[in-house]
């Protein structure tokens, strides 16, 4: 019990005991709100056998005290009243004197109110929407001008840095590319196999494998694992240097970030990224090899003859095309979204992973425009 | 009566590099005690491994009379809800108001209903000179002058007795300097809290400190206020009476 009341006619006297602190203020809250005070005339409390007040107690009892005045009752303290009720009076006084009320808006008539909602959402979206783009391509331009404007100046080509993303975005990628381009041919060559050994056909298995993996797959997926990998690595680094004032810091020292940052990483993807297609190539005809001669009993020799007579001229080179150009789009999407980040931690996850779905989306759209365009080029 | 904050026998290392060896340190009830010392001598280390956030080579740390270094995880956590830290950038959560950073630890350690963890947080961030409209920012939005005393706010969460400030009023022009030392001072006298700071400003020194902790080779040299300036170390003299000191002891003094 942290409050003792004995009710005398009119008055109310409170004893409070105990520790008043703010690991019990559930406790004191209850109790003092079991406190009746109907009938009070005058409420005494007597502070005097506390063993602790702290900020948070003396809260919960100038809370009461509030509420036994709103009642009618005279409150008095016997003794004095504790210190910490006077900071609390204190502190409350001097904000109120600060606090101005200002005029309430007018309320607009509610039944245009949702139609309008819907006019004004739908009016912010496709603005910010058309900024987004707008100022999305005016990134690539600017990334674009600030590589062309140093082509000639090798020295403003960080070509450390470019080999450094080469290593960190390509051969420290190898493992997990290589591994999924052999479980996805696997994959390929095994359904493919289960329906064309029905019609007897199942040495096509290495057509399918070999065209699907080196026109599509090979690329996509790799460019897939690389967004998630890269540009989320290049959104965050971005992004947090932005958050510690790096980026400022570059700026005022008279170094473009474009030129040590964003160029770096977009150059170095597009050089790793056409190269680790290549070896998600060679690693799915592999996979591709591997299944039909454990499934099909082909023999390597035969499945090499069928996948070297699959591949047209332009096979090869219809994948390995597209692969810079995911490239850019993976590592202006992350670094973009990565300098977008102001202020909080909170954004910067946000952007990140608007970094990793936005990257993800264009390389699908671009495939599918690649797809149309070589149909339409007959290759 | 023990100490409140009791450092013996410290030793820190990074690779071969010593930055304590065989300090000792203690704070009462209280007081103010100011860490000073040069850059690189070890002052937020000191710090860290007080918070438990390093672990020293040798040495014991006791806060309240309890090793924080041989406690469970759960008694650590009662005896950190028992002090305030505000860090020197502030360290408020950037993607939370200022509200929310304070009803953090409120709502770590305590069960309160809603309107109370509004109101009380309300009354943390008057009582430490903000203006209510400052609850609902957030820390980007702030100055820095704002940002020590939201982080000030925060640490007084869940009423403390025991307050640690890193550099409070670094960054901070004279003028906003001395409110806010005068701010540390009057809720040093009025919640009766024990405040272990550091501090590189000389004049945030001598307005609040009852006693400083000067860290020199390795180890620190503790005394009143009076005491250290006239203790003969050839830092402690070069700090506290070099060319930035003097006009300032000489107001400090009245002559």
């Amino acid at each position: 019990m942290a409050v003792e009341v004995r009710r005398d006619g009119e008055g109310l006297e409170l004893e409070l005991t105990g520790e008043w602190s703010c690991r019990e203020f559930g406790g004191l809250e209850t109790e003092l709100a079991a406190v009746d005070l109907q009938a009070a005339r005058r409420v005494s409390i007597d502070a005097g056998a506390l063993t602790k007040l702290d900020l948070t107690g003396a809260w919960a009892l100038h809370q009461f005290v509030a509420r036994a005045r709103a009642a009618g009752a005279a409150v008095s303290f016997k003794g004095s009243a504790p210190d910490q009720l006077r900071l609390l009076d204190d502190t409350l006084r001097e904000a109120e004197k600060g606090v101005e009320e200002g005029p309430a808006a007018p309320a607009p008539r509610a039944r245009h109110r949702a139609f309008m909602q819907l006019l004004v959402d739908l009016g912010r979206h496709t603005a910010a929407f058309s900024r987004n783009v707008i100022e999305g391509l005016a990134f690539l331009g600017r990334t674009s001008v600030t590589f062309i404007s140093s082509v000639p100046r090798p020295k403003h080509l960080r070509v450390t840095s470019i080999v450094r993303h080469v290593y960190e975005t390509g051969i420290t990628a190898l493992p997990i590319v290589a591994l999924i381009a052999f479980l996805i041919s696997v994959i390929i060559a095994y359904m493919s196999a289960r329906q064309l050994s029905g019609l007897g056909a199942d040495v096509y298995v290495a057509d399918l494998v070999t065209i699907g993996v080196l026109r599509e797959l090979g690329v996509l997926l790799t460019s897939i694992i690389v967004a998630g990998r890269s540009g989320s690595a290049f959104a965050a680094e971005l992004g947090s240097m932005k958050l510690n004032q790096e980026v400022d810091a570059l700026i005022a020292t008279g170094v473009d970030p474009f030129e040590v940052l964003v160029v770096p990483r977009v150059l170095g993807l597009t050089i790793a990224l056409p190269l680790l297609t290549v070896v998600a190539d060679l690693v799915g005809l592999s996979g591709g090899a591997v299944l039909c001669h454990y499934l099909l009993d082909m023999p390597f020799n035969q499945y090499f003859a069928r996948v070297n007579e699959a591949i047209a001229g332009t096979t090869f080179w219809v994948g390995i095309i597209k692969a810079p150009v995911f490239a850019l789009l993976i590592a202006t999407a992350g670094c973009y979204r990565g300098l977008q980040v102001r202020s909080s931690a909170r954004e910067l996850g946000r952007l990140v992973t608007v970094a990793v779905v936005q990257a993800i989306f264009f390389v699908i759209l671009a495939d599918a425009l690649f797809a149309v365009l070589f149909m339409e080029m007959d290759v | 009566m023990y100490p409140v904050v009791q450092v013996q026998g410290l030793v820190n290392r990074f690779g071969t590099q010593l930055v304590h060896d065989g300090l000792d340190m203690e704070v009462h009830a209280d007081e103010v005690f100011g860490i000073v010392g040069g850059s690189g001598t070890g002052k937020s280390v000191l710090l860290r491994t007080i918070l438990g956030l390093q672990r020293p080579v040798a040495g014991t740390v006791r806060i309240n009379g309890s090793d924080i270094t041989s406690l469970s995880e759960a008694q650590l956590r009662s005896v950190k809800s028992r002090y305030g830290v505000s860090f020197q950038a502030g360290a408020l959560y950037s993607g939370l108001t200022v509200r929310e950073n304070v009803q953090l630890p409120m709502l770590e350690y305590l069960s309160l209903n809603p309107r109370a963890l509004d109101d009380l947080a309300l009354l943390k961030i008057r009582l430490v000179g903000l203006p209510a409209e400052a609850a609902g920012k957030y820390p980007a939005q702030l100055s820095g002058g704002m940002i020590k005393r939201a982080a000030l706010a925060r640490a007084l969460a869940l009423d403390p007795k025991l307050l640690f400030l890193d550099e409070p009023t670094s960054g901070l022009d004279p003028v906003s300097a001395a409110a806010f030392d005068d701010l540390v001072l009057y809720l040093q006298k009025e919640l009766q809290l024990t405040i272990v700071m550091i501090t590189h400003d000389l004049d945030s020194i001598f307005r609040t400190c009852n006693r400083v902790g000067v860290i020199v080779d390795r180890r620190m040299i503790t005394d009143t206020l009076e005491g250290i300036v006239n203790n003969p170390n050839p830092w402690i003299q070069e700090y506290f009476h070099g060319e930035r000191a003097r006009a300032r002891l000489g107001a400090a003094h009245g002559t």
